[in-house]
């Protein structure tokens, strides 16, 4: 216990580490597969094509593959990124794929009759899908994506072999320096992990009863 | 005589002051022909009912004037200008072009008031105050301004169908669309809607209005179209056209529907 107590500064910074990595990186994997999302409902071929090729290649791959590619290979194509840039976008690129699907579900779910009344108004399709079918079709997949969000939590760990000094990171390194102290560092970073993915779980529920009404 | 005193011939379409005209337009759902060379003009002002049975092509002839469905022989034009195929040239015309559907469609995510400012505040950049002052003042010439902060799934059917008709009215259109606007109302519901669509054909709009409601189609129609099997089977003034049928086809249709 006194491993802990002694070192509340340096899980604090892991835990703040993780914070910032999933925060960073959700926000992307949100933005990037909102935009695979709209690829995929859009009138342009190509850029349907262009979209699925995507989710299918990356989500089909493992998560650490994607993490090395992103360590090793963007070098080669000089693009020298530090370790938490690489671990932001190899969490971005992966879970993007996940939130695409998620999101275009959602599209998906909005009654065709949005879209036409959208355009019936003399709105262009950007602006239908912007202001009237991605808001309702976000609102629909709230519980999917929090479980995207999870996965993506989770994921983050894998930074840890990266070189980034996050949770899991930090957790070996105490677990290291205090082999006696296993338990309590291991049951002090599931709860850490807990409260992230928890609050984000709890968030959810309380953001779909608000929304529920407007669809 | 002069030859410079002679007017020049008028091109047909344009003989009489002609918003909408369809000319020779076909379409086809795979191997089904649903409009078969339509030829219509409607005249600024003109109040249109377009009536017929189940699949007759009545909806889809509605859809076609503001492009909701494309068409792939003909020609249609909007106050002298053809239809743009796509983009922003036909976001700008479905602009003034405005519809009323007959599941409503209001935004669902968005306030009544906000269903009916929208249009104008990011197409036509109007400010958003003005916006709101107009659109009130429509909410409350359809009889629901006392909904404007509410969101759509609180009202009912008839308010709904009501604020979107505001909605369209918003957009200040040359001519409204109507796709059967009673369709999917509770029948106490029907006359609300009737009468305010009653209104504005008296007030000189434009209609063109899909529909089954025959009363509507003899109180405020300029004129009516019968169509069946994708063609227009028949066009005459209401009371002609309910009072002596001339096509077989229509008649049968009447006495259907008027029997009960």
């Amino acid at each position: 216990m006194s491993t802990i107590i002694n070192n509340l500064g340096i899980l604090w910074s892991g835990f703040a580490m993780t914070l910032a990595l999933v925060a960073v990186s959700s926000v992307a994997a949100l933005v990037l597969g909102t935009i695979l999302a709209t690829f995929r409902v859009s009138p342009v071929p190509i850029l349907r094509t262009a979209s699925t090729t995507y989710v299918e290649v990356i989500r089909n791959i493992p998560s650490t593959v994607i993490f090395f590619f992103a360590l090793f290979a963007l070098p080669q194509v000089d693009l020298q990124l530090d370790f938490f840039a690489a671990a932001v976008t190899a969490l971005s690129v992966y879970y993007a794929a996940f939130f695409c699907e998620a999101v275009r579900s959602g599209i998906n779910a909005v009654a065709v009759g949005q879209l036409e009344a959208a355009r019936a108004v003399g709105m262009t399709f950007g602006m239908s899908l912007r202001l009237i079918v991605l808001p309702q079709a976000w609102r629909s997949v709230i519980p999917p994506l929090i479980n995207v969000f999870i996965a993506l939590v989770k994921t983050s760990a894998i930074a840890s072999a990266f070189g980034v000094a996050e949770m899991l990171n930090v957790m070996e390194r105490l677990i290291n320096t205090d082999a006696t102290a296993v338990l309590p560092i291991l049951f002090t970073t599931a709860v850490l992990y807990l409260a992230i993915t928890l609050t984000a779980g709890l968030a959810a529920g309380r953001l779909e009863r608000k929304v529920a009404v407007s669809r | 005589m002069s030859l410079a005193a002679q007017p020049a011939p008028a091109p047909a379409s344009q003989g009489t002051d002609a918003l909408v005209v369809m000319n020779g337009v076909n379409k086809h759902y795979g191997a089904l022909h649903v409009l078969k060379d339509i030829n219509l003009n409607i005249q600024r002002g003109e109040v249109v009912v377009v009536i017929g049975p189940s699949g007759s092509g009545k909806s889809t002839l509605c859809r076609t004037i503001n492009r909701l469905e494309s068409i792939e022989g003909g020609t249609i034009t909007l106050d002298g200008r053809p239809l743009p195929s796509e983009g922003k040239e036909l976001a700008r015309l479905r602009a003034e072009v405005g519809m009323v559907f007959q599941s409503f469609n209001l935004f669902a995510h968005k306030t009544i008031l906000e269903n009916v400012t929208l249009g104008p505040i990011k197409v036509r950049g109007v400010k958003k105050a003005d916006a709101e002052k107009r659109g009130r003042e429509l909410l409350e010439r359809v009889g629901v301004g006392a909904q404007a902060d509410k969101l759509p799934a609180q009202l009912s059917g008839g308010q709904q169908q009501r604020a979107a008709i505001a909605r369209a009215l918003a957009m200040e259109p040359k001519v409204l669309l109507f796709d059967e606007p009673t369709s999917a109302l509770d029948p106490e519901m029907v006359n609300e809607v009737l009468e305010v669509m009653k209104e504005l054909a008296a007030s000189g709009m434009t209609m063109v209005v899909v529909t089954h409601e025959m009363g509507f189609a003899r109180s405020a129609a300029n004129r009516v179209i019968f169509m069946d099997g994708g063609s227009i089977v028949e066009s005459a003034d209401p009371e002609t056209f309910f009072a002596r049928p001339t096509s077989e086809r229509a008649r049968d249709f009447l006495s259907k529907i008027i029997a009960h």
